[in-house]
Formats: C-alpha cells, sequence, structure tokens
C-alpha cells in the first residue's frame, strides 16, 4: 500500500531561524499516526506547510500520490487534507450549522463532481453536530459555546469536508480528563470511519492512548519515529524532553 | 429571487409616481443624490460588509463612471476631427451614446480597475487594504487632473438635454435610470447573500486562514467581490456629468462620496443588504433637509456626528440592533 501522505526533505525558514530541517514523514491510508516535541520544535510549522497554510523551501510533499506542493491551503482541501486549528478558529458571525455548510459548499463537490443538494447540506449537519454532541446549538453562534465545545466544533469543521487526512492539532490542551476522553472517543471514531489522523498533542497519556505511531520533532527536526513504547523510551526523545 | 425582484421594481415604480405628484423639479434633483447613494452603499457594502475589506476609494469608482461618460461625450462632440472621414458616418450611427449604455461602460471600466485593484492590494489586510485603496483614489485623481481631453482639473461641460421624449424633464429620466440602477444593486446583493458566495464571503470576514483551510478559495472570492462593488459604483457615476452639468475632478472624486459609502451601510448594518438601503435612507434624506435648512457644508458634521453616536450605541448599525433585540425577546 502506497503512502497517503509523503514528506520528503521539507525545511522552512523564517528569516535566519530553521524552523523545519530536512523532515522525512510517511503516513499509510487509515493510520493513526501521534507527533510530539517540545514547544517550539516545529510541530505547527509542519502543519502549515502540509496543509498549505505555508509553503515550505525544500522538499517536497505528496499527498495522495500528487505533489501539492505550491497548492494554496483550499486547494489542499478540496484534495482531502483538512486540519483543525490549534487555537479554535470558528467563523464567528456565523451559526454553528453554517460554520460547517462552508466546507460542505466548498470543498465537497469538488471530489464528487456534484454539488450537495440543498437538503443533504442540513442532514450532513447534523449528522456531524449529532457526532459531536452540539446538536441543540445548530442555531448558536459559537459565542455561545464552552473551550471543549470550540475544540469539537473546530473538529467537527474539518470533517464536514469529508477528508481522506485530518490533522488534529492540539485539539485537547486545556481540556479536563473527561473532556480529553471525549475528544479521544471521537477521533477514534473517525479513524475507524477511514479517516487517517495525524494527532498533535503534548498530553501524553491521550497521544500513547491513541496514537499505532509515534514521531518526535525536536528543534525543527525529526529525533524519532516508531511504535509509541519504544519511542518514548528513546535516550534521544527523553533527553530532548527532559534534558540531560 | 423573482418575487423579490418584482417587489423592488414595484416599490420603485412606486416611489417615482409619488416624487412625480406634486411636479416639483427639486424632488428629483435630491431624490435622484439619495438613490444614487443607495447604489453606492450597497456597492460598498458587497466588499465592505460582506468580506470586510474597507474600501476608502469609492469616490474613485464612482469618477471613473463619471468620466468614462465624460470621455465618451466629448469624443461624441469632437468626432468629425478625431476620426477618418471616410470612418465618420459609422461613428454618426453609433455616437452620442445612450446614457443606459455609458452606465454599461462605466460599470465595466470600473469593474475592471476594481479587479486590478483587488489583484494588486488584496494580499493586504485591515487598515492597510483600506490604505491603499485611498492612495488609489489619488492617483487616478491626478491622472484625470492631468489628462486635458477631459477637461483636467478645468473641469468639463456637459449639455443636458431639456426633455427626455415621452417622460417629461430630463431629470425625471435621469432619475428612473438611478431608480433601476439601485433595484438592480439591491437585487444582486441580496442574491449575493443568500448563494454559496456570500457563505464564502461571510467566512473570509471571520477568519481569512479558516476560511481557506475550509476549501474556500479566498483571493478569488475577494476578486469577484472588488469587481462587483467597483462595476457598480462606476454605474452610478456613470450618468453623473448630465445630472450635474458641469464635473471637475474635486467634485467627482469628493470626499464625500467616500465618507458616505462607508457611513451610511456602518449606520444601517453591514452584515445584510437591508442595513445600507436603511443607512441610506436616513443619512441621505437627513443631508438633503439640511442643505436645504442649514447649509450643504453640514453634510459631513452630521455624517460624523450619526458615525460617532452609531458607534456608541449600536456598533452593528441600526438593523443588527433590531435583530438583537429581536433575538432578546424571543430568548425571555
Amino acid at each position: 500500500m502506497s503512502a497517503i501522505l509523503r514528506v520528503q526533505g521539507l525545511s522552512k525558514r523564517f528569516g535566519g531561524f530553521v524552523a523545519l530541517d530536512g523532515i522525512d514523514l510517511e503516513v499509510q491510508p487509515g493510520e493513526r499516526l501521534g507527533l510530539i516535541g517540545p514547544n517550539g520544535s516545529g510541530k505547527s510549522t509542519l502543519v502549515n506547510c502540509i496543509c498549505g497554510t505555508l509553503q515550505n523551501e525544500a522538499g517536497s510533499v505528496q499527498f495522495d500520490g500528487d505533489v501539492v506542493d505550491g497548492l494554496a491551503a483550499h486547494e489542499r482541501t478540496h484534495r482531502g487534507l483538512a486540519r483543525s486549528f490549534q487555537l479554535p478558529r470558528p467563523f464567528p458571525s456565523l451559526t454553528l450549522a453554517d460554520n460547517l455548510r462552508i466546507p460542505m459548499l466548498y470543498t465537497v463537490h469538488k471530489r464528487t463532481g456534484t454539488p450537495l443538494h440543498a437538503n443533504s447540506i442540513e442532514a450532513r449537519c447534523s449528522e456531524l453536530l449529532q457526532m459531536v454532541g452540539l446538536t441543540g446549538k445548530a442555531r448558536h453562534r459559537p459565542r455561545d459555546l464552552t473551550q471543549v465545545e470550540m475544540r469539537k466544533l473546530e473538529l467537527a469543521r474539518a470533517m464536514a469536508a469529508e477528508p481522506k487526512l485530518l490533522i488534529a492539532d492540539e485539539s485537547m490542551a486545556g481540556l479536563s480528563h473527561s473532556e480529553i476522553e471525549d475528544i479521544l472517543a471521537l477521533l477514534v471514531k473517525l479513524n475507524e470511519s477511514g479517516i487517517t489522523i495525524i494527532l498533535i498533542e503534548h498530553i501524553m497519556t491521550a497521544v500513547m492512548s491513541f496514537s499505532q505511531r509515534l514521531a518526535v520533532l525536536v528543534s525543527g527536526k525529526k529525533i524519532a519515529d516508531g511504535k509509541p513504547e519504544e519511542v518514548v523510551r528513546d535516550p534521544e526523545v527523553v533527553r530532548a524532553y527532559l534534558g540531560e | 429571487m423573482l418575487p423579490f425582484t418584482l417587489l423592488a421594481c414595484a416599490v420603485a415604480g412606486g416611489v417615482f409616481l409619488i416624487i412625480r405628484e406634486p411636479n416639483v423639479e427639486y424632488l428629483f434633483v435630491a431624490g435622484y443624490t439619495i438613490v444614487q447613494y443607495i447604489v453606492l452603499a450597497t456597492a460598498w457594502n458587497i466588499l465592505g460588509g460582506y468580506t470586510g475589506y474597507v474600501n476608502f476609494g469609492s469616490a474613485a469608482f464612482f469618477a471613473l463612471g463619471a468620466y468614462s461618460t465624460v470621455a465618451l461625450a466629448t469624443f461624441a462632440n469632437q468626432l468629425d476631427d478625431l476620426v477618418p472621414e471616410s470612418m465618420a458616418p459609422i461613428f454618426h450611427l453609433i455616437f452620442p451614446l445612450s446614457i443606459p449604455t455609458l452606465i454599461v461602460i462605466g460599470g465595466v471600466v470600473s469593474g475592471i480597475v476594481g479587479l486590478g485593484m483587488g489583484y494588486l492590494t488584496l494580499r493586504l489586510r485591515g487598515a492597510f487594504f483600506a490604505i491603499a485603496t485611498l492612495a488609489m483614489a489619488v492617483v487616478l485623481q491626478t491622472l484625470v487632473v492631468n489628462w486635458e481631453f477631459v477637461g483636467g482639473s478645468g473641469g468639463a461641460y456637459i449639455v443636458r438635454p431639456g426633455e427626455f421624449p415621452g417622460l417629461g424633464s430630463y431629470m425625471q429620466y435621469l432619475f428612473a435610470l438611478m431608480l433601476t440602477l439601485a433595484v438592480l444593486a439591491v437585487v444582486i446583493a441580496r442574491a449575493i447573500e443568500r448563494s454559496r458566495l456570500g457563505y464564502g464571503f461571510a467566512a473570509i470576514r471571520d477568519d481569512e486562514l479558516a476560511a481557506e483551510a475550509s476549501g474556500v478559495p479566498t483571493l478569488r472570492l475577494k476578486l469577484i467581490a472588488t469587481t462587483i462593488s467597483g462595476a457598480l459604483m462606476g454605474m452610478a457615476g456613470a450618468p453623473f456629468p448630465y445630472y450635474i452639468g458641469y464635473l471637475q475632478p474635486q467634485s467627482a472624486f469628493g470626499l464625500e462620496y467616500a465618507v458616505n459609502s462607508i457611513a451610511m451601510p456602518m449606520i444601517g448594518g453591514t452584515m445584510n443588504w437591508i442595513g445600507p438601503l436603511v443607512g441610506t435612507l436616513l443619512l441621505g434624506t437627513l443631508q438633503q433637509i439640511a442643505n436645504v435648512t442649514i447649509s450643504s457644508a453640514v453634510n459631513l458634521l452630521l455624517v460624523g456626528l450619526l458615525l460617532i453616536a452609531f458607534v456608541i450605541v449600536a456598533p452593528n448599525g441600526i438593523v443588527g440592533l433590531v435583530q438583537e433585540r429581536l433575538r432578546a425577546r424571543r430568548a425571555k
């Protein structure tokens, strides 16, 4: 089976600062990959380069068999690459249902060829809201939501684009234990429906229980990649997190 | 959409008949200005309200429409000097152009400039975009001031015919045309609001990065917005030389167009098509009354005071205020 995402030699600088330095990463279809690293190690920059929010200077990103370098973020979304943001970025003036409507209106038909019918958009909206447990709030605005609900909306909106690969960028930061369980269960359910997921997270218990494979970024370099239990025992990883 | 268009046409027709009844020419003169601002405010709102990009250069788009008309009218007057004798009969068939044709041409010219301006400036956000549009207005005004063919800084006279056959005074004809344009602008704005395009615009206004991540082609949509908005402003400007009779750069690029196009939607509400309409009817009428009763210089002062009041009392405009009240009452 060929990889759904193949990152080769990816590099990104901001002025003189090297944020990413020759990253190689492969993700197989249906896989659950955890991506960890200390603050400032380049995780979010990597996500931004993969999703097209930032353009990488060297190396390439292949998604679903095609090189996507140079494509704008929306074009990558059209191909089935969705993300959630580290800090939720809902559309504040739109209702929750309308928040989900945007990706449905702009993304889904790019792959199926036919625009969604108004009725099927409605149906899909309530289906997604039900999935994340926000059914009662379809007509509310994002400002009425709690933190955890905001994260769920963020995931639901990414899902509304019907992605093949979902990158969840710190969907659980700042949440309580039961809320983390909630989000984890949701991600596992999505994965079981066939969506490849990359989880970027600081909360180790969550990462360890979720990931089938774990990759570690430190100062813009990938220093480990493999089975989660082995990776966390890797001396280099321990040193990066705990010091000498 | 069709029922709404018919309704809008009926309202416009009704307004025309009511204003015509007292047989006072001044009502058409004043009414023209107000209706012209409906077009400008609605056009501004398509870019400024729907996508959140504040355009300070409305006057430039308006003036482009007006000066397209001046250029073509001047060309028509000097036809025999400008084209070879053998070609003259063909040109005499086409020129002088009718005002509806000039409106279309003004729209095309301003639409193209809108597209170009958008392409050059839409990578800027917030205040930087606003400053760029202001700069564009200054550049265009400088060009016109130095273009002798359309009168340069001295201005140009356009002779307005006295009568329009079958309707009465020419002012009535201009007013009817502007009413038609207003209907067109409002129908377009409302159609956009309820379409896929409108949702895309709203996503851009709320969060451009998230919009991209949701698959919205933000640059293309913003270009569509600047083009439609610019074109409508140009269309509003095209009949202006016939209205005013003597056009000079200071009046066509006047500050009041830029300010009013922003203030009217702000006061009415920028989230939907009703806002600019309400804002214009309120502010435009007040200005006309102030013009007659106090002085024309009070206009901008009035705008300033109202803007300050609304920023404090109703930052989402009149329509926003009403919607909030309704929502609060429903929640009780």
